[in-house]
């Protein structure tokens, strides 16, 4: 059956999973916007992506997992397209792709800032997105209050 | 999408921000502004625009980013193709 066109498709780009709250915060905006109905692709490193599939085995809270360079290769290349992105950010790396994303999509960004230079890393953003930034290395719950505020799967 | 080990390139610098590659490809005459995801030897830059690259003689030089080890700046000798492809690409704006 063909896919319905007018779906959500809300893709999670993860960055290097060193900060533990990072794993923890993917799966739980996955879990959220698929509740909600949206189609949700998980981009990540093959370590980032097996920290999501040791955690959820069954895909209870994930849907499709894709490899960050084929992603971006798959988006310049306009072989996928997707409504709206989230971009977990603990280093300047992060800004890169955060950057990325804006300028590959041309649909709303959300760069999700974490670790310890949070604030630093937020003075960075210096192109059109949504910030939502805290200083968040091993406990989610400030981060995931804010994400809950911000409510993307309302949107 | 490719890989870097398929190419003969050498690292100038390691582990810097992608405003100390722009800072750096600077000191280079001619050096071009390409968006992200510009793909180059079949690599997708990934970078905060504008994403400088520079030419040194038949070396193309650029930024590789990759998530847990950040920004190098890259030098791939005998890129002819991927120069002239970057100076046809300036002229036809």
């Amino acid at each position: 059956m063909p896919e319905d066109e007018s779906r959500r498709v809300a893709l999670l780009v993860m960055g290097c999973p060193k900060v533990p709250v990072q794993t923890s915060l993917v799966l739980y905006l996955a879990h959220r916007l698929k509740k909600a109905g949206i189609k949700t692709i998980i981009a990540g490193t093959p370590s980032a992506r097996q920290l999501i599939r040791v955690a959820d085995p069954d895909g209870h809270y994930t849907m499709e997992m894709k490899d960050l360079d084929a992603t971006i290769a798959a988006l310049a290349d306009e072989k996928l397209s997707v409504t709206d992105s989230y971009v977990f950010v603990h280093n300047d790396a992060g800004i890169s792709y955060t950057a990325t994303m804006v300028s590959l999509t041309k649909k709303p960004v959300t760069a999700i800032i974490f670790g310890e230079e949070a604030e630093q890393m937020k003075q960075e953003i210096t192109f059109p997105c949504t910030v939502i930034a805290q200083p968040a290395t091993h406990n989610p719950m400030p981060l995931k209050k804010k994400i809950e505020e911000a409510a993307p799967w309302d949107v | 999408m490719g890989c870097l080990e398929s190419l003969p390139y050498e690292v100038l610098l390691s582990k810097i921000s992608f405003k100390e590659s722009r800072e750096y490809l600077a000191r280079y005459a001619e050096k071009y502004d390409v968006e992200p995801g510009y793909k180059m030897f079949d690599l997708h830059l990934i970078g905060v625009p504008p994403i400088r690259v520079a030419i040194d003689g038949e070396s193309l030089l650029f930024p590789f980013t990759k998530p847990c080890h950040g920004t190098f700046l890259i030098r791939v000798p005998d890129a002819v193709n991927e120069i002239e492809r970057l100076r046809n690409r300036e002229k036809s704006k």
